[in-house]
């Protein structure tokens, strides 16, 4: 086990690794949620997000759906 | 249906579009929208809250996209390639659900669209697969460019964003629908119930509003004002008014006066 330092959504965060896309989500409260995740501006699709690591260094967006006209 | 609305390959009832932005709460959004009988309701792409109120429910928990056809927007976008960014965003979230307004803003004063910049990220948009409804200024050249190249619809301001002006050139956006060949939607700057039928009277395919509604005193009530406009509006195109006169003509006989 050792720790990374990644960004999510702007902000730093350091976490034990091995750690998936899935398991952020998770943590987070998010997998029954409509979510779309980018990393370093590609975005991973649903069905990659168990297999994805996630990488020292990586810049996450995860955006959901908020009010707007 | 005698009388749907179609966009690209999608049929709706509803001829009003509404967003789900700046209501109180969500409750109160669900509650707006869904007596404004609308089937198209616009939301946005942000950030999810990371850390802090983790549990906090979601628009979509309310406004499920099994009952409504969620449109994303690309508000908040200055430039092409941040709106192509958000509708990619938006289609993974949504299970590649292709369907995007785009809209990209030229400056904060205004609101008013960059066209370049619209113009450029619709064709990227098209080439990719996305039905693009498009946001843009009331200009018939351009209409007609986004038209040509294959947006869905296009839906021209009827004044700017937010300001409740109302349709401020309804020759213009007459000269629009003489030229269009895809369903034309007033976006933006409604104000009222009066703004919509007068909208839908000049042939516009539906009418797309957000603050109008949610900065109601009673919103609820302005959405089914709106519903109630958007048709009555609708009907009154379809029936086809009477020409304008300037000078009376009575309604009643003029024959059989008691003298």
């Amino acid at each position: 086990m050792s720790d990374i330092e990644f960004q999510l959504n702007g902000k730093k965060l350091k976490k034990n690794i091995p750690l998936s896309l899935q398991d952020l989500v998770e943590e987070l409260n998010l997998q029954r949620k409509k979510i779309a995740i980018e990393v370093d501006g590609e975005i991973i699709p649903k069905s990659l997000h168990h297999s994805t690591q996630v990488q020292a260094g990586a810049k996450i967006e995860i955006v959901h759906a908020v009010g707007g006209g | 249906m005698d009388d749907p609305l179609i966009i690209g390959s999608r049929s709706f009832n509803s001829r009003l579009l509404v967003g789900t932005g700046k209501y109180k709460d969500l409750e109160e959004t669900k509650a707006a929208i869904t007596s404004s009988g609308a089937e198209i309701v616009t939301v946005a792409i942000r950030r999810t809250n990371i850390g802090q109120n983790k549990d906090e429910p979601n628009l979509l928990d309310y406004i499920s996209p099994e009952q409504w056809t969620i449109l994303p927007n690309t508000a908040g976008c200055y430039n092409a390639e941040d709106a192509i960014r958000t509708c990619m965003l938006a289609r993974e979230l949504l299970d590649g659900h292709n369907l995007v307004k785009l809209e990209v803003l030229g400056e904060q004063k205004t609101l008013y669209p960059n066209m370049m910049h619209t113009i450029s990220a619709a064709k990227t948009l098209i080439d990719d697969g996305f039905d693009v409804m498009v946001y843009c200024s009331d200009d018939p050249i351009f209409c007609s460019e986004l038209d040509n190249m294959g947006c869905v619809s296009v839906m021209p301001l009827a004044s700017p964003i937010g300001s409740g002006l109302g349709v401020v050139n309804p020759h213009t956006i007459s000269i629009i629908l003489e030229n269009s060949t895809k369903p034309i939607i007033v976006d933006a700057g409604v104000g009222t119930a009066s703004d919509a039928a007068i909208a839908m009277e000049l042939g516009c395919e539906g009418v797309l509003m957000n603050t109008a509604i949610a900065k109601a005193k009673r919103p609820v009530m302005m959405a089914e004002a709106m519903r109630d406009a958007v048709i009555s509006g609708r009907k009154a195109f379809r029936a086809g008014r009477m020409p304008k006169k300037i000078y009376g003509n009575a309604s009643s006989p003029t024959q059989g006066l008691i003298e």
